[in-house]
C-alpha cells in the first residue's frame, strides 16, 4: 500500500518506462473517505426512485408466479413437470446446477481475491456476495421440490426415519445436501460479517427512529475500535481461508452427483475442476450483468467499479471460458480414446442427435463468445461486455441441459431411450426463479449498502498510516 | 473541556479526535509508550500496523477456529461411523463400513469442518468483541458518530490504573488531538 501511496504522490518524477508499471488508482477522481460513505449510503437513505418500483412490478409477479407454481407442484405432484422415464433429472437439477454455479463467482471474488490481496476485489465483493446467496436460494428450491414429496425431504437430515433407518453418508446425493446447506450458511455468514461496520456507518447517518432502531440493531454495536478490527479482521481472513476450498467443493461435491454414477458421459474424473471452472465462468458473467445495469443508474459508482474493474472481470472470463473450452474438447477426446462404444456413442448423441441445438448453443456460448475478450476494446465497451457476457449466461445453462438431458436420453439400451419435453410449468417455474433473483438483488440495493464501503476506504491512499511520509 | 452523558454518572473515560490515519497511528505509538492499558484507537476502516502501534498481540480468534473445526470434523466421523457401522450397519454395493469407507466419508467430514469452523470464526469475534450489544457509552457523544465515516478517536477509559481526567486531556492534547471530551455514562 504505501508503495502505491507514493506512486500516486510522485508520478511526475517517473520515468516513461516506470509509468507504464504504476497501478491504476482503484478509486478515481481522488474521491474522499466522506464522500464514499455518502454517496453508497445515499442510495439506501434516498427517496425509493422510479426506475426501481418499475422493476419491482415485473419481478414481483414473477415471484409469486414461481411460488405459485411451486405449490401447484406440491398440490398436484411432480408429474406436472416434464421429468419422465428415463429422464428422472430434468429442468429441475439443470437449474439447480445453474443457479448455484453462478453463486460462485461471488465466493471467488470475496475469497480467493481477498487471500490473493487483489485489491480490485473491495467495489464488488458486496453485489457479488449477495448474488451468490440469492442464486443459492434459487438453487434450493429444486433440489427440495424435485424430491416429489415435500415433506418428505426431512429423510435428507441426519435422523432416523420412522423406520429407523438411517442415511447412507456413502451417497454423494447426501454430500451435496451437506455441501450446499454448508456453502449459504457460510456465505450468508461472511456476507453479515462484512456487512458489520456498513451497517454501523447507515446506524450513525440515520435521522429517524425506525431507521436509527433497525440498522442499530443489525450492527451489532460495531464501534470500530481497534481492539475490535483485530479480531474482525482474523475472522474476515478464517472465513476467507474457509470460503476457498468451500466454493471448490461444492461445485466439485455437485459434479460428483453425475461423476459417481456408472452412465456414459457423466462417468467421468474431469467433472470436478471442469464444473467449478464452468461455475466460476458463468457467475462473473451474472456479476457484471447486473452490476453494469447498476452502475449506469447510479453513475458516480463508475469511480468505484471503474473500466479497470471490468477488464479485470472479462480476463477472468476469458479464462475460465478457455479452460471450460478445454474440458469440452478432452472429453470428446476421452470418449474417442476410452474406445468404449458407449462412451463414444454419448458424445456422438450429444453433437449430432435430436438436441445437437442445445450441444452447439453451448459451444458457441462457452468457447467462442468468449474469445472476444482477447481485445481491449470489447473488454472495456460496457454495452458490449454486457452483450457478450448474454452468452456465458445462457451458455452454462446449455450445459447443464447437455449433460443432463442428453446423457439420460440415450444410455445402454435401446428399451431405455426417450427424450424430454419441458412443460408450461417448468418454463415458468424457471421464468419464475429468475423474478425471484431480482426482487432480491432489487431489495438489497434499495436496503443495504452495494457496495462495502470501509474496504474502499482502506485502499485509498490515505488510509495508509504512512501517507505522505517518504522513507518507503 | 468538553463533558457528555450525564455528568452525574461516573466517567467512561476521555475521548479525542484525529483527523487522518497517519496522525492516529503516531498518536497510538506514543499512548503505546506512555504504558497506557485500557485504551483503543477507533477508525472507519482496520489501519495497517496498528496492532504494533498499541502494542496489541495477535488474535487469538485463529486457535479458537481450530477447535471449532476439529469438533465439526469429530461430530462428522461420529456420526458417519457411528449411524453406518453401528445403529443403522449398512452395506453399500456389496461394501460393508469399515476404514475403507473413508474416502466415501470424506466430503460430509469436510462439510462440518469447515461449518463449525466458520460458526466459531463469526462468533468468537462477536463475543472476543463483547458483541452484540444496543449501547455504549461512546455513544453518548455526538461526534462520535463520525467514526464510521471519516473521522479518527482516541478513548482512554477511566480504569486505567494511570487515568486521570486532567492528565491524560493533557496528555492528548500534547499528541495534537482536537475535540478533547470527557465521557460520562448514562
Amino acid at each position: 500500500m504505501s508503495n502505491a501511496s507514493a506512486n500516486i504522490d510522485h508520478s511526475d518524477k517517473l520515468s516513461e518506462d516506470e509509468k507504464q508499471l504504476v497501478r491504476p488508482p482503484l478509486v478515481l477522481n481522488q474521491r474522499e473517505m466522506g464522500w464514499i460513505s455518502s454517496y453508497i449510503s445515499s442510495i439506501v437513505e434516498g427517496k425509493t426512485p422510479t426506475w426501481w418500483y418499475v422493476s419491482m412490478a415485473i419481478t414481483v409477479p414473477m415471484t409469486l408466479m414461481c411460488l405459485l407454481l411451486l405449490g401447484y407442484l406440491i398440490s398436484t405432484g411432480v408429474g406436472v413437470w416434464g421429468n419422465n422415464h428415463p429422464i428422472g433429472w430434468a429442468w429441475d437439477i439443470t437449474n439447480f446446477v445453474f443457479w448455484i454455479g453462478i453463486g460462485h463467482a461471488g465466493t471467488l471474488i470475496s475469497a480467493i481475491l481477498f487471500l490473493t490481496r487483489q485489491k480490485w476485489r473491495t467495489s464488488i465483493n458486496r453485489a457479488a456476495e449477495a448474488m451468490t446467496l440469492f442464486a443459492v436460494v434459487c438453487a434450493g428450491i429444486y433440489p427440495a421440490l424435485h424430491v416429489g414429496r415435500v415433506w418428505m425431504a426431512w429423510f435428507l437430515a441426519p435422523v432416523p426415519n420412522a423406520n429407523a433407518i438411517w442415511q447412507n453418508f456413502r451417497s454423494p446425493l447426501l454430500w451435496d445436501v451437506f455441501a450446499v446447506s454448508t456453502y449459504f450458511t457460510v456465505s450468508v455468514l461472511f456476507w453479515y460479517t462484512g456487512l458489520i461496520p456498513d451497517l454501523a456507518t447507515l446506524r450513525d447517518r440515520c435521522t429517524t427512529k425506525v431507521r436509527k432502531f433497525i440498522y442499530g440493531v443489525l450492527a451489532l454495536g460495531w464501534r470500530g475500535g481497534n481492539r475490535q478490527w483485530r479480531h474482525y479482521e482474523m475472522a474476515y481472513l478464517v472465513l476467507a481461508g474457509l470460503s476457498t476450498p468451500l466454493v471448490l467443493s461444492v461445485h466439485s461435491v455437485v459434479s460428483f452427483d453425475f461423476a459417481t454414477s456408472v452412465i456414459p458421459g457423466w462417468h467421468t474424473t474431469i467433472f470436478p475442476p471442469y464444473f467449478v471452472a464452468g461455475a466460476i465462468f458463468g457467475g462473473f458473467a451474472m456479476v457484471l450483468t447486473i452490476m453494469i445495469p447498476a452502475c449506469a443508474i447510479y453513475k458516480p459508482l463508475h469511480d468505484l467499479v471503474t473500466v479497470n474493474h471490468v477488464d479485470k472481470m472479462c480476463k477472468v472470463i476469458l479464462l475460465t471460458g478457455s479452460i471450460v473450452g478445454y474440458a469440452y474438447l478432452m472429453e470428446l477426446f476421452i470418449a474417442w480414446y476410452s474406445a468404449n462404444p458407449f462412451e463414444r456413442e454419448a458424445f456422438w448423441y450429444r453433437a449430432f442427435g435430436p438436441y445437437w441445438w442445445a450441444y452447439w448453443s453451448m459451444m458457441f456460448c462457452n468457447v467462442i463468445s468468449p474469445q472476444f475478450f482477447w481485445f481491449k476494446y470489447f473488454r472495456q465497451h460496457l454495452v458490449w461486455v454486457w452483450i457478450i457476457v448474454q452468452f456465458p449466461n445462457m451458455g452454462m445453462w446449455f450445459e447443464r441441459f447437455v449433460i443432463i438431458a442428453t446423457t439420460l436420453a440415450r444410455d445402454f439400451t435401446p428399451s431405455a431411450w426417450g427424450m424430454f419435453h419441458p412443460t408450461w410449468v417448468d418454463i415458468c417455474t424457471f421464468i419464475g426463479t429468475f423474478g425471484l433473483f431480482t426482487t432480491l438483488f432489487l431489495l438489497f440495493i434499495r436496503f443495504l449498502p452495494m457496495i462495502c464501503m470501509f474496504e474502499v476506504k482502506a485502499v485509498l491512499p490515505e488510509a495508509d498510516p504512512h501517507y505522505g511520509e517518504d522513507h518507503h | 473541556m468538553n463533558a457528555v452523558g450525564n455528568t452525574n454518572a461516573p466517567v467512561y473515560g476521555v475521548a479525542a479526535e484525529f483527523q487522518c490515519a497517519r496522525d492516529l497511528y503516531h498518536a497510538a505509538q506514543k499512548i503505546r509508550d506512555a504504558g497506557f492499558e485500557k485504551w483503543d484507537v477507533f477508525s472507519p476502516f482496520p489501519i495497517h500496523g496498528m496492532d504494533e502501534a498499541m502494542g496489541l498481540k495477535r488474535s487469538i480468534l485463529g486457535k479458537l477456529v481450530f477447535f471449532g473445526g476439529l469438533t465439526g470434523f469429530l461430530t462428522a466421523v461420529t456420526m458417519e461411523f457411528g449411524t453406518s457401522s453401528f445403529l443403522y450397519p449398512l452395506i453399500v454395493a456389496g461394501k460393508p463400513t469399515n476404514l475403507f469407507t473413508v474416502p466415501a466419508f470424506f466430503p460430509v467430514m469436510f462439510e462440518l469442518t469447515i461449518l463449525l469452523s466458520a460458526f466459531t470464526a463469526v462468533f468468537g469475534m462477536l463475543i472476543l468483541n463483547g458483541l452484540p450489544r444496543l449501547n455504549h457509552q461512546l455513544f453518548n457523544w455526538d461526534r462520535f458518530k463520525k467514526v464510521t465515516e471519516d473521522k479518527f478517536f482516541v478513548a482512554i477509559e477511566a480504569r486505567d490504573q494511570k487515568f486521570s481526567t486532567r492528565s491524560v486531556s493533557d496528555f492528548l492534547e500534547s499528541l495534537g488531538a482536537t475535540n478533547i471530551t470527557t465521557i460520562h455514562g448514562d
